[in-house]
């Protein structure tokens, strides 16, 4: 997990760098200083489960295992991207890993995670859906909507809250009813009230397996809710100034990552072990950027392909 | 043989579809139990269980995103959401979800799912209860959008609809409901994106759809007494639109009227008119009409209502009007 989490990071940085050589358009969201959750989850999920990821998608992505190339060329807008540049940084998917979108319409993909736990339960697979989410989507109908049926339909889908204090530009606890935007919420449904400490992978991947396996046992959905901290801004637009100087200080302290190596390294990991992960990820990051830049630039071929299933755009005869 | 209502054909075309293919499940409010609010699934969950007919909270979002979901990991759900005006509550999730997601990930995912409702007006329901909202369905890229207008095309464009791998929303006039006709026994299955020519004349071609159609034809006959003899064409299928068909019968008659029961603006006779326009305007000899509800949100005391919506008589006097002009 000290590799997944660090790989997230450096991505991110990297897709940062590259936001201000504009070799990426658009916006972006970075979940820099959240990664403990991403490689925490995915630790604990087998490769036949499904993700339901946010905007803040590209560590739920990459933590399931698609490669660094296609996440940065579609950024990038290329040929070689993901979904060769047609969704963009918000909508990360890679059906073949499990990762069945990122969604950036707040809370509509809590009902839909809910579709394809049905649809396990339906077909008698034990395949799992974890949808994640921010505080902010705590306030929509969408998550009410989801939960309950989750709830009445006993369905094996895992709805993970990643609270990291700010709804966009506003502090959430001054435009929510409740201190703990998704936990305070669970008795509502029946569920179970987890809080955990979002910045340890360690904690997150341990109460993620054991709402997975109540899940694949057919005893329903569970909520977490994990307590964290974006280090920078919402958006790329975003520098992040709203928030005090001493609450972004404590939370750099807490930062998930140098935290997970120190530990590591009290349970008799070598410096030089360390060293040399941090080593291989640094050059898989400039190789996939490299790669990720000699690919195409998006077409008329693409324009008007895959609106249907036959693979064309037609709408008349 | 076997005479039918629209109610009955609905029943009849998704039981058709679940006895072909287990994947094919059933969700919405009231749709188990109680046999849809409009009597539209009854008898479906004695013969196909709970697990397969499945009632749901009174959560729009969560009916769609749940059948959104269940399409792309392998099932094909139908959708009811109960009056096309709910909608509004849940059109995130038909419009930025499942219309969007298959042009987004480049083709890795499908969405072969059917949203059905109940549209339109005609029962005195009141302006949150009536309106005809073929036409947001038909703007938004990603969706197929069919309306029968009899029992049996019913039948046959469910089955055709369920079958489609792409999302279709399938709306029911409710204004039909209670329509009967003889439907043929054994297993229908018709082709989305043909329009049915129900009349051939040799005047004028009005274009119609849903519960507009029985009035088209009723106002054809009545013209016909008068020396105007129409052509009609029932659309069924707004996406994809059998363009060919309509271009054909507009050019033989050299006129077009559209009866449309959607509020005026951005109809879908509208496009229809800017497709005839761009491709045969020098077949027409006259103007196009478009008969349709004012653009108002629909009342509902009768006497206003059966102004509102294109009746046989508005249709009868349009026509000869723009005929004899």
């Amino acid at each position: 997990m000290y590799r997944s989490q660090f790989a997230l990071r450096q991505f991110e940085k990297r897709a940062y760098d590259l936001f201000l050589e504009n070799y990426v358009k658009g916006t972006s969201h970075l979940s820099i200083g959240q990664e403990a959750i991403a490689a925490g989850v995915a630790a604990a999920m087998r490769p036949t489960d499904w993700t339901f990821a946010t905007y803040r998608g590209h560590a739920h992505t990459l933590a399931r295992g698609v490669p660094m190339t296609p996440v940065f060329a579609e950024l990038m807008g290329r040929t070689n991207g993901l979904m060769a540049g047609k969704g963009g940084s918000m909508h990360l998917t890679s059906v073949e890993h499990g990762v069945m979108g990122s969604y950036a319409i707040i809370g509509a993909h809590l009902p839909i995670a809910c579709g394809a736990a049905w649809s396990a339960q339906y077909r008698g697979t034990d395949q799992v859906a974890v949808a994640f989410f921010g505080d902010g989507s705590t306030n929509i109908g969408a998550f009410h909507e989801a939960l309950n049926l989750a709830a009445v339909w006993k369905l094996p889908v895992i709805f993970f809250c990643e609270n990291n204090l700010w709804m966009e530009y506003t502090r959430t606890s001054e435009v929510t009813a409740v201190a703990n935007p998704a936990a305070d919420r669970a008795s509502a449904y029946g569920l179970a009230s987890i809080i955990i400490d979002g910045n340890d992978a360690d904690e997150v991947y341990e109460v993620t397996a054991e709402a997975i396996e109540r899940a694949r046992a057919g005893d329903g959905p569970s909520m977490i809710e994990a307590k964290t901290y974006r280090h920078g801004g919402h958006s790329r637009a975003d520098p992040g100034k709203y928030r005090p100087d001493e609450e972004l200080a404590e939370w750099l302290a807490k930062d998930p990552i140098p935290r997970y190596r120190t530990r590591l390294l009290e349970a008799g990991v070598s410096e030089d072990e360390l060293r040399a992960i941090e080593v291989e990820v640094d050059a898989e990051v400039d190789r996939a950027t490299e790669e990720a830049k000699l690919g195409g630039v998006p077409g008329e071929d693409l324009l008007l392909k895959d609106v249907w299933a036959d693979g064309g755009g037609a709408w008349r005869n | 043989m076997a005479q039918l209502t629209f109610r009955e054909a609905i029943a009849r075309g998704i039981a058709q579809e679940m006895r072909r293919d287990e994947s094919v499940v059933l969700l919405g409010e009231d749709v188990g139990a109680a046999g849809g609010v409009f009597k539209g699934t009854v008898g479906l969950l004695e013969e196909f269980g709970g697990v397969r007919v499945r009632d749901t909270p009174i959560s729009e979002q969560a009916i769609l995103g749940a059948a959104m979901g269940a399409s792309m990991t392998g099932l094909r759900p139908i959708a009811e959401i109960m009056f096309s005006d709910f909608f509004a509550v849940c059109w995130d999730i038909v419009a930025n979800e499942i219309a969007k997601s298959r042009y987004m990930t480049n083709g890795q995912m499908s969405f072969p799912l059917v949203i059905r409702s109940g549209n339109g007006g005609g029962l005195r329901f009141g302006a949150q209860h009536s309106q005809s909202v073929e036409n947001w369905a038909m703007m938004i890229p990603g969706l197929k959008v069919v309306v029968p207008s009899n029992a049996r095309d019913v039948i046959g464009l469910m089955a055709a609809a369920v079958r489609d791998p792409d999302p279709v929303i399938f709306l029911e006039a409710k204004a039909l409901y209670a329509s009967k006709m003889d439907v043929p026994d054994g297993e229908i299955v018709d082709t989305l994106g043909s329009a049915k020519v129900l009349r051939q004349g040799a005047n004028a071609t009005v274009v119609a759809l849903g519960a507009m159609v029985p009035r088209a034809l009723e106002a054809a006959e009545e013209l016909s007494a008068n020396g105007i003899d129409c052509t009609v064409v029932d659309v069924r299928s707004l996406v994809p639109l059998d363009t060919m068909t309509l271009l054909r019968e507009v050019s033989a008659t050299g006129r077009l009227f559209t009866v449309e029961e959607n509020p005026r603006l951005c109809g879908w006779g509208a496009e229809l008119v800017s497709i005839i326009a761009d491709e045969i305007f020098y077949d027409l000899d006259g103007p196009i009409v478009r008969i349709t509800t004012p653009h108002i949100p629909l009342p509902a005391a009768d006497s206003l209502e059966d102004l509102a919506i294109p009746s046989v008589e508005r249709i009868v006097t349009t026509i000869h009007k723009a005929m004899n002009s």
